[in-house]
Formats: structure tokens, C-alpha cells, sequence
């Protein structure tokens, strides 16, 4: 009993030994002296113009800032890596027999308890914000921020279908949101049709695309088909732009109907939603309803995605992500595979870019750039590509971050007025990009979830454990 | 070259509706590119047979064994099994004709499960099967039984072999085909698993086309064998001839009996 007590101090102090106090000033004083001279030209002097004179400001203050700043860090970070070595030198006693005696992993942990909570803050956003608030307009920017990131949960579930659980990178996932957008401001427009009918016919077409996408890209993999989806995202938003008669170009689609209440418009008068529930009007029940709307949409592409995981289809395309070779030996039709999982990836896209177009109430193909791929793609990635749970940590961060941003109004005080914290939004994207490939190369939740866990060895009946060994 | 006493089933066409081969590879020849590989292959696999397959490295084994799959295609020559012409049938639909492979480097899915891994080999005929095969399997290969949970990826050697079998196995194939079952493996498990190819034969009926590099065992398990030589087929005969052959002694017996 006494005994590995005994080791573990032992080891704790050499490891801890081996922090050295002077050695990590001494680097970090060196940072700082290099962030010093870096800051020099960059930071030290600013120019001001004042009519026709230009002048110089010097700003050593904001220099001493930087420095002491990456000072600071510098420590932090020598600070934590030793915690961190001190962590490898003692191991929990799981540790050895963890692969073969396959306890709860790491994500079935954080599924047991962070899925009832993400879930449970989901349903009740809006409840709490406006407890929080004191108030349903004072709620507006919140409930909006959460329809913005469910938005953003609900495209990198569907582009997780293709990249995550496919395996086929896609660089032009923003050409499905598209899509769907502008099927339904076209729709809606010209023929009046209403939402709940053009969310299906939305979704059917995205997945069509998909289809037309597919084809000529089935032989491709990797970079080659990362490059073609581009050029597919691209070709699909200067269509938009370029074919006038029909989109209207670059000017886009404006006062497409709005989403009513399973045919209760959101409006003030007689037979408005307020009214015919007797509630009095506001325009937050309209927010309150998109929330709910796009809250269930998501669901909707978790469920299918979990669902679709567990049956062959699901599972060929894990497998085809795997090894192509051994999927088509396996009687797996990679072909079709491959369809489906552009078509039905698609599909969400879809479904995803008509509620946009519902909500804004205005689509241009300017909505459909570039960064926008790039942004859910991101998600996917940082969530560890394949991973739900994951994804929607990794949408909640990149795209509840900047809002975060926003907000830091008192950093204003340190920086001076003219400080602006989003400003800075791309290079913290880029920082913890960065951070993110050092500590967690495969994503958030790198861990791929079994698509079925055994419980005990229950699929094997107890007659067979007694048998044979090895 | 060839030894009398092969092909005492193609001597025989008379006989021929009662003991047409389940497999047959008529003059068949495969390239990469512009480099033939197989430069016109003839071979039989009965049904009910264990036929073996021995060469140098670089023979072509292992592609005449991706060809009778579709992969590489045969470039010339025609590929039948049960009486259908699969030479330019896609690789999928030839493998739900109840032909299964484990092919060289054994090519689990390494991030599944050995229980997800095991579902993909079933999923061709719509898991109908699949706990009995499961428990089967499970019984053939008890170290599978209980890393059932565990990554392929994470598998040791030998247990990714024994995977791969297995789930060539559960599909029910009436023709297995095995492209180096032993490589990577204990002398012990080596004979674990030639004698359940033995078993798999005499118990299930299950035809077996054998790849091997440990020619002595594999000549000793299976009915009939084969020898390649730079993509032809040079010899030919029972088991026990091709054992007896000067000439395969020397060439792939050498230094006695492993
Ligand atoms: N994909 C490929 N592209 C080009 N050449 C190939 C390819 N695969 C195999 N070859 C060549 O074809 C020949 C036969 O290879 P094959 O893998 O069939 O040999 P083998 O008999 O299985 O050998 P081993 O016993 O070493 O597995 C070799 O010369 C090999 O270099
Ligand atoms: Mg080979």
C-alpha cells in the first residue's frame, strides 16, 4: 500500500525539480525583450493627421503593455507545461489496462453529461435570456446571437456528413446554403408559395446539386477534390451575381415573405400571432419562433445524422473514409456512398439556407462568399471531424467568439478609446488556430464515437466466454 | 514444367455440368500501366476445394487475387464464378456474388471498432445473419471476443489478421479468398489458422483460395496448388505432389520444414 505512495512522490519531486523558476524568468524576460524590439517599428509611433500636418505620437505606454503581456504569458505557459509533465509522470492507474478494457471514454463522458446540458440550455435560451434580460426587447441581440450560432451548428452538422463521416473534403459546402436560399426567396416570390412548402422543395434541390456536384468528383480525393468544390462554391455565386434576369444579381432578392406560424403571420393586426393567442404584440415572438425553428432544423440533422451512423448507408461512409479499397470489396457500392453523402450533406445545406432566407428576409450572392465555406468548414475541423458534439462546441466558439469580442468594451480603458476588440477578430481566429493545431490536432473531440456501444459484452452470449483462449 | 496429374477436373469435359468449377480464370492477363503483371493466367477453384497459390515475392499473387475482384481489371481473358462471366463486373458486385477476401495487408478500417468492422463484413447480405456469425467467429477467434470495443487501428498485427478473416468470414462466402493469412503471425497462431481454414472446408464446405508464402503448410492444408513464376502459372498438381516436386523443393521448401 505504502509503496507506489512512495514512488509517486519521488517522482513528483524530480518532475517539479525540473521546473526551474530562474530558467523560466529568464525566457520569459527574453520574449519580452524580443517582443520589445519587434514593437518598436510596429507599435511605438503613431502617425496623426491633423489638416495638412502630419505628425508623430508616440505610444510607449502600449508598448510596455504588449510586453509585460507577453511576459506574462510567457510564464503562464512555462507554468503550465510542467503541471502538464507532472501529470504524465504520475499515471492514474486506469491508464494501463484503458485500451483493452474499454471503460467510458473520454467522449462518452462528455456525452453523458454535456449532451443533457447543451440540450437543456438550447430549449431554454430564450426563457433564460429573457430572465436574464428582464425583458423580451432587451432579449433581441440575444435570441438573434443564438439563431446565429444554431445557423452555424446546423450547416457544420451537415457538412460533417460530407467531410467528417465521408471523409470527402469540400471546400464549396456555402453553394448548398445558397441554394436553399435562394430557392426559397425565388419561390416564395414568384409563386407565392409559403415557407413550410419550400423548406422540403429547398432541401430537395440543395441535394440535387449535391448529386450534379457528385458526379464528376467521384474519383477525386483529397486536394484534388477540395479544389473542385471550390471552384464549384465559386461558379455557383457568380451565377448569382451574373445571371440578372433570374436572381436579380448582385443586387439580390429583397422582401421575400416572412415565416408565419404554420400560417399565423407575425403581424400586429386582427389575425396576427399576438392577437389570436391574445398575447400583446411584439416583435421578439417572431425572433422567438426562428430560434425555435432553426433550434428544431438542427435537431433534425443530428438525429438524421445519428440515425443514418447506426444503418449501412452511414456506416459504408465511415468506411469508405477508412479505405476505399476494402468498402468496395466489402460488396459497398462507393459510388452511390458517395452520392448520398453529397446529396444528403447537401440536403441540410439546404434546409439551412432557406431558413436564412426566411429569416433575413433579403439574400445577395454576397452571403455566399468564400469565407463562409471556409468558416463551417473550420467548424468541422475544430470539432475533430466527425464529432457532434464537438461541431457544436467548435460553432458556439468561432462564432459566439467574435460576438465575445464585441463586447470587451473594457479593454477601452487599457487600449485607449480608439480600441476596437473586433478588429482583432481574424487574428485571434488565426492565434487559436494556431493553439488548436499545437494541443489538439484532431479536434476538439478527436475521439470518433463507436456508432454502437456495447454494453457489458451483452452481443455475446455467456455460453461463448468460457471457451478458448487466445 | 507442369507435373501430370493436374487439372484431373478439366480432363474430364464429360463430367463437366456435375464438376464445372466454381472459379475459373481462363487466359488471363493484367498490366499497371503499361507492366504486365499476369501474363495469361489459367486456373480452377472446385467447389469444396482448398487451393493454394505459391510464388516469389513479386510473382503477381496478390494481383491475380485483386483481378479475380476487379481490381485491377483483367486487361485480356475471361474470369468465371458459378457459371456467370465477372471479368468486367465492378468490384462490389462481385463481392455479393458470396465471394469474400481478405486481401494482403489486411485493410481493416482502423478508426471502427472491431465490432463496427465485423458489421461492415456483414452488411452485404443485410446483417441477417449477423449475431450468429458474430458468436461463430467469436468462437474461432476468441482474441476478437474480447477487444470487441477496441479500435482496429489499435489492434497488434495478428489480431489485425485474425479481423480481417473474420470479417471475410461473416459475409457466409461459399469462396473465401485468403492473400497471406499467416504473414506477421506466431509459428502457434500460424497453425490456429490453417486449422480453421481446415475447419472452415470440412465443417461449412466453404471453398478456399489460399495466397501463401509459407509454402510447405500451405501445400500440406490445401487439395490443390498452384506455382507462379513472373505471371505465368509454371506448375500445377495436388498438394502432396507439388510437396513431393524436386523442383518446389528447392525453390520454396528450401532449409526443410518450417
Ligand atoms: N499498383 C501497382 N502498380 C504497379 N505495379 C504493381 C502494382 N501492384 C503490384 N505491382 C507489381 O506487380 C508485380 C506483382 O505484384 P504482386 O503484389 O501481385 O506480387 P505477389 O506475388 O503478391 O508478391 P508478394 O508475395 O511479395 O506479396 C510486382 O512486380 C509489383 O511490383
Ligand atoms: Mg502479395
Amino acid at each position: 500500500m505504502n509503496a507506489p505512495s512512495i514512488t509517486t512522490t519521488a517522482q513528483t519531486n524530480t518532475v517539479s525539480r525540473n521546473f526551474d523558476l530562474a530558467a523560466a524568468f529568464k525566457d520569459a524576460l527574453k520574449a519580452a525583450l524580443i517582443t520589445l524590439g519587434l514593437s518598436i517599428p510596429i507599435l511605438s509611433y503613431k502617425t496623426n493627421q491633423s489638416g495638412a500636418d502630419l505628425f508623430l505620437t508616440s505610444r510607449w505606454g502600449l508598448v510596455a503593455i504588449v510586453c509585460a503581456i507577453v511576459f506574462g504569458l510567457r510564464l503562464v505557459l512555462h507554468a503550465f507545461t510542467a503541471s502538464k509533465a507532472y501529470a504524465k509522470a504520475t499515471p492514474s492507474p486506469r491508464q494501463a489496462t484503458e485500451l483493452v478494457d474499454a471503460g467510458p471514454s473520454a467522449f462518452q463522458k462528455a456525452s453523458r453529461f454535456g449532451v443533457p446540458f447543451f440540450l437543456g440550455v438550447a430549449l431554454t435560451f430564450p426563457v433564460l435570456i429573457y430572465l436574464i434580460q428582464g425583458g423580451l426587447n432587451e432579449s433581441r441581440y440575444w435570441v438573434d446571437l443564438g439563431i446565429l450560432i444554431l445557423t452555424y451548428v446546423m450547416l457544420g452538422w451537415g457538412l460533417n456528413i460530407v467531410v467528417g463521416l465521408a471523409g470527402l473534403l469540400d471546400l464549396g459546402y456555402v453553394a448548398f446554403y445558397a441554394v436553399g436560399a435562394y430557392s426559397y426567396a425565388l419561390l416564395s416570390t414568384t409563386f407565392g408559395l409559403s415557407f413550410w412548402i419550400c423548406l422540403p422543395l429547398a432541401g430537395i434541390l440543395a441535394a440535387f446539386w449535391g448529386m450534379i456536384l457528385g458526379f464528376p468528383v467521384l474519383r477525386l480525393r483529397g486536394d484534388y477534390l477540395a479544389i473542385v468544390t471550390l471552384a464549384f462554391g465559386e461558379i455557383i455565386r457568380l451565377v448569382l451575381i451574373n445571371w440578372v434576369d433570374l436572381t436579380n444579381g448582385g443586387a439580390g432578392i429583397s422582401s421575400i415573405p416572412r415565416a408565419t406560424f404554420f400560417g399565423i403571420p407575425f403581424t400586429a393586426g386582427e389575425d396576427g400571432f399576438a392577437a389570436t393567442f391574445g398575447l400583446e404584440f411584439n416583435g421578439m415572438h417572431r425572433m422567438i419562433f426562428l430560434y425555435y425553428l432553426i433550434l428544431a432544423l438542427a435537431l433534425l440533422t443530428n438525429f438524421v445524422t445519428m440515425r443514418l451512423r447506426k444503418l449501412p448507408v452511414g456506416r459504408a461512409w465511415e468506411a469508405l473514409r477508412e479505405d476505399e479499397i476494402a468498402c468496395r470489396s466489402l460488396g459497398i457500392n462507393t459510388t452511390n456512398t458517395k452520392l448520398t453523402a453529397f446529396a444528403i450533406g447537401a440536403m441540410f445545406g439546404g434546409f439551412a439556407g432557406s431558413f436564412f432566407a426566411v429569416r433575413q428576409g433579403f439574400v445577395s450572392p454576397e452571403s455566399f462568399n468564400f469565407l463562409e465555406s471556409a468558416i463551417i468548414l473550420a467548424i468541422v475541423v475544430m470539432g475533430g471531424m466527425g464529432s457532434q458534439i464537438g461541431v457544436a462546441i467548435a460553432a458556439i466558439v468561432l462564432v459566439g467568439g467574435p460576438e465575445v469580442l464585441r463586447n470587451l468594451t473594457f479593454l477601452q480603458s487599457v487600449f485607449g478609446t480608439g480600441f476596437d476588440p473586433n478588429e482583432y477578430r481574424l487574428l485571434l481566429f488565426g492565434a487559436g488556430m494556431v493553439a488548436m493545431m499545437v494541443w489538439r490536432p484532431r479536434g476538439l473531440i478527436s475521439e470518433r464515437e463507436p456508432s454502437v456501444i456495447l454494453k457489458e459484452r451483452k452481443a455475446i452470449s455467456g455460453s461463448l466466454v468460457k471457451e478458448g483462449h487466445g | 514444367m507442369s507435373t501430370a496429374g493436374a487439372n484431373i477436373a478439366m480432363q474430364n469435359p464429360q463430367a463437366s455440368t456435375a464438376r464445372q468449377p466454381l472459379l475459373s480464370v481462363r487466359g488471363v492477363k493484367t498490366y499497371y500501366g503499361n507492366i504486365i503483371a499476369l501474363k495469361g493466367v489459367d486456373m480452377d477453384v472446385n467447389e469444396g476445394e482448398i487451393v493454394t497459390l505459391i510464388g516469389a515475392n513479386g510473382a503477381g499473387k496478390s494481383t491475380l487475387m485483386m483481378t479475380i475482384f476487379g481490381n485491377p481489371r483483367a486487361r485480356e481473358g475471361t474470369i468465371t464464378y458459378a457459371g456467370r462471366d465477372i471479368t468486367k463486373m465492378p468490384t462490389h458486385e462481385i463481392a455479393r456474388m458470396s465471394i469474400a477476401q481478405s486481401p494482403e495487408g489486411r485493410r481493416i478500417f482502423p478508426r471502427m471498432t472491431v465490432y463496427e468492422n465485423l458489421q461492415m463484413g456483414a452488411s452485404m447480405n443485410g446483417m441477417a445473419y449477423f449475431d450468429q456469425d458474430l458468436e461463430r467467429v467469436c468462437t474461432l477467434f476468441p482474441r476478437l471476443k474480447e477487444r470487441l470495443q477496441q479500435r482496429g487501428g489499435t489492434l497488434s498485427g495478428g489480431e489485425q489478421q485474425m479481423l480481417a478473416i473474420a470479417r471475410a468470414l461473416m459475409s457466409r462466402p461459399k469462396l473465401l479468398l485468403l492473400d497471406e493469412p499467416s504473414l506477421g503471425l506466431a509459428p502457434l497462431i500460424v497453425k490456429q489458422i490453417f486449422q480453421i481454414i481446415k475447419e472452415l472446408n470440412e465443417k461449412d464446405g466453404m471453398t478456399v483460395f489460399l495466397v501463401e508464402q509459407n509454402a510447405y503448410h500451405a501445400l500440406k492444408l490445401a487439395h490443390r496448388g498452384y506455382v507462379m513464376v513472373t505471371g505465368n502459372i509454371t506448375m500445377s498438381g495436388t498438394g502432396k505432389e507439388l510437396l513431393d516436386d524436386p523442383q518446389v523443393k528447392a525453390a520454396y521448401l528450401e532449409g526443410g520444414h518450417h
